[in-house]
């Protein structure tokens, strides 16, 4: 049986109207990690949308996501004042360090999910990255594989 | 004192038009548009509808409210360079496979590309998949000819509150979809058609099955007969030049005969045999305390859309089967020839071809009593297929016994014509007297929503007629929440009924805003009715043949075999 409980208690705290699809979908990513489908009928009912729409409104924005993601999820900035100090160095290390592509962003062990971002609004700690919504200023390829595999070593005790 | 605006130096009057291209359609300036429709919410998407003002300031005309005191020109060197390039951007993103293409001749990006002279396009082409969802016996989706006006999606969403599609993904990877990008038959979709009805190209399409009735017509061991459903005979028409809303029943009867089918029977009589038995259920259901209000079963894609969103409400429809499926009981139960019998059924209606297919309109061997349903426009192009020229036809009469019929029954066709043919036989029966004036004018009319109230020998009749899915759900949420006192509430899919059918002649958005061609399909049929001598189905004599030779009782056993159904909850 899947459990409904995260949703109903969004919206619960929103409101079982259309207008609270983006907040409640919100709590969903937070709490499933991704949107399940079985969401998708639930929420077009309790709220009164198709699931079209909510399709919709879920392949829009790039914070959801319809594949469930990494348990750390490390994002890395390619907006411009980190593209020109060196960010994508930074992706394509992680990359290779977890065996994963821009169409694999997600370990098969759901450990790691990485992923770029258009800017963190971080701009003065460039390059930056995110590990699970926290920042990591000034990274280089070096220190980022680093914190990668200081992770998996905590995992792994 | 009235207010002007200027467009292209003609001085327009402003009477509340909601925006300067409706304005300017008024005096005759036809602005080009991809993404506007008179009956639908403003998008501002297509950019072609942009004006100039005396500044050289560009805007919308669909999203410009007119003032007064405006100066635009809707067709200046800068405005001519601009919808080119749109052009030839959608054209970049377009699989162009014109002659090939079901829209030809109908398309208005085939249309713009022609009248803005496109004759070379500057980007590489990158959309040729031909790949469509074929998943439906109503619509075929082709995505690649898809030009994102998102008429489709307002009209499923706004009109219809269906919700099968919307739109999915982002930037240029944005695309029309159902959720998770599945096949359209296994979606909430109802099979209206109305997203066809919209469409401005070929990328949602009525699905054509005029190969597989002209494959029947031409095996000489076949006899292939056929029935045409009301609103079929006031829509044919404007493809060959008639006015709309002309009954063109003679001549279309004549071209059937000279394509090849056996028998031509008029669907007519399946109407006034589904009035019998409907009045007859709804005065039951008064009398005898049934299950109220009694909605009418009559459009399919009602009956689709009701066994998907409400299905506590299933015993309130009507059991009555509709008047072409009605009618191929009928056939193909008295049918005594040695060939084999293939029926086929011409309807304004794309959800018709869904109907036919139900497993429980099927025979004992599972082959459907309905074998084919062509829409209007699959008809007209078997037509021209041909080579019939269809103005100079001589008018013939239907197929003995299936011809005879009432006026009560052509009325079908619009929106209310079901309510006002049961009302006369319904009223008749309880008083046991003659109407003197057989007309319900109150249950007539476009509007989408309609109501009326009846004396009926100290016994209150409330009714309403409705049509567009959304008002649909409007009531049905009454009905469910106990708000509602109606006893008969007839419902249509489609806006203004059948004549306004998914499958009926493609009518282009600028038609759309300046002639009313639904009242005037109407029209045609009330006044079919007003010319005939017997205007209520119980006086068919052939229906009441029909009873005294085959069904025996109104309402009997055989009757319930053959013309009734029932219905269940859509599975999910």
């Amino acid at each position: 049986m899947f459990d409904y409980s995260v949703l109903d208690r969004a919206i619960e705290k929103f409101g079982n109207e259309e207008k609270s699809l983006i907040a409640v979908l919100q709590e969903a990513q937070e709490n499933y990690r991704y949107l399940p489908k079985e969401i998708f009928p639930y929420l077009a009912e309790k709220l009164n949308v198709s699931e079209a729409k909510i399709f919709g409104v879920a392949t829009f924005y790039e914070n959801f996501s319809l594949e469930q993601k990494g348990k750390y999820v490390i994002k890395v900035c390619d907006g411009t004042a980190c593209h020109v100090r060196h960010s994508v160095p930074i992706l394509e290390a992680l990359r290779k360090e977890l065996g994963l592509s821009e169409e694999k962003k997600t370990t098969d062990d759901l450990m790691f999910t990485v992923e770029t971002v258009a800017c963190l609004g971080a701009c003065s700690s460039a390059p930056a990255i995110t590990l699970n919504n926290e920042i990591y200023p000034t990274m280089t390829p070096e220190s980022a594989v680093a914190l990668v595999k200081s992770i998996i070593e905590k995992e792994g005790k | 004192m009235s207010e002007y605006m200027i467009i292209d130096g003609i001085k327009a009057e402003i009477n509340g038009e909601k925006n300067v291209l409706e304005l300017a359609r008024k005096v005759g300036i036809e602005i080009p548009a991809f993404c506007y429709d008179p009956d639908l919410s403003i998008y501002g998407a297509c950019r072609m509808c942009m004006f100039e003002d005396e500044r050289g300031r560009l805007d919308a005309a669909c999203s410009t409210i007119p003032k007064a005191g405006m100066v635009i020109k809707t067709n200046t060197a800068k405005l001519r360079k601009y919808r080119k390039m749109i052009l030839e951007l959608l054209l970049a993103n377009h699989c162009r496979d014109c002659t090939t293409c079901h829209m030809s001749g109908k398309c208005k990006l085939q249309e713009f590309a022609y009248k803005f002279n496109i004759e070379n396009v500057r980007f590489p082409n990158n959309s040729c998949s031909l790949s469509s969802d074929q998943s439906s016996y109503s619509i075929v989706r082709t995505p690649s000819k898809c030009i994102l006006c998102g008429k489709c999606v307002r009209m499923c969403n706004e009109i219809q509150s269906v919700g099968a599609i919307d739109y999915a993904f982002r930037g240029s990877k944005m695309k029309i979809s159902t959720a998770f990008d599945g096949d359209i038959a296994n979606s909430p979709c109802v099979g209206c058609g109305q997203c066809a009805a919209v469409c401005p190209t070929g990328a949602i399409t009525i699905r054509d099955d005029a190969d597989l009735v002209w494959k029947a017509i031409g095996n000489p061991e076949i006899e292939v007969s056929v029935q045409v459903a009301p609103a079929v005979r006031v829509g044919l028409g404007e493809e060959f030049g008639f006015k709309e809303g002309e009954n063109v029943m003679g001549k279309l009867i004549t071209a059937l005969r000279e394509m090849g089918f056996d028998k031509v029977y008029d669907t007519n009589i399946g109407a006034d045999l589904t009035i019998v038995e409907e009045s007859n259920e709804l005065i039951h259901r008064i009398t005898k305390g049934g299950k109220l209000p009694m909605f009418t079963s009559c459009c399919p894609a009602w009956i689709r859309f009701a066994e998907d969103k409400y299905p506590e409400l299933l015993d309130n429809i009507s059991t009555c089967r509709s008047p072409m499926q009605m009618l191929a009981s009928t056939i193909k139960a008295t049918y005594t020839g040695e060939k084999k019998h293939i029926h086929v059924a011409i309807m304004p209606c794309s959800a018709k071809k869904d109907e036919a297919r139900r497993d429980k309109f099927k025979d004992k061997d599972g082959n459907p009593l309905v074998d084919y349903v062509l829409s209007t426009q699959d008809v007209v192009r078997m037509i021209r297929e041909h080579g019939i020229h269809f103005a100079q036809l001589e008018e013939s009469l239907p197929d003995v016994p299936f011809k005879e019929y009432t006026g009560a029954s052509v009325i079908f066709g619009a929106s209310g014509g079901v309510m006002e043919a049961a009302l006369r036989t319904a009223v008749e029966t309880i008083t046991g007297e003659k109407l003197g004036d057989v007309e319900f004018k109150e249950v007539r009319g476009m509007e989408g929503v309609k109501e009326a109230e009846y004396d009926v020998k100290g016994l209150k009749v409330k009714v309403a007629v409705v049509s567009g899915l959304k008002n649909a759900s409007i009531i049905c949420d009454k009905v469910k929440a106990g708000e509602a006192d109606y006893q008969f509430i007839e419902i249509m899919s489609c806006p203004g009924g059948c004549v306004n059918g998914g499958g009926q002649p493609f009518v282009d958005a600028f038609t759309r805003s300046a002639v009313d061609y639904k009242g005037l399909r109407a029209s045609g049929l009330y006044n079919t009715d007003a010319d005939m001598s017997s205007r209520k189905s119980h006086e068919n004599s052939a229906v009441m043949e029909l009873y005294n030779n085959f069904f025996g009782e109104i309402g009997g056993h055989k009757a319930h075999e053959l013309l009734h159904t029932h219905y269940e909850p859509k599975k999910k």
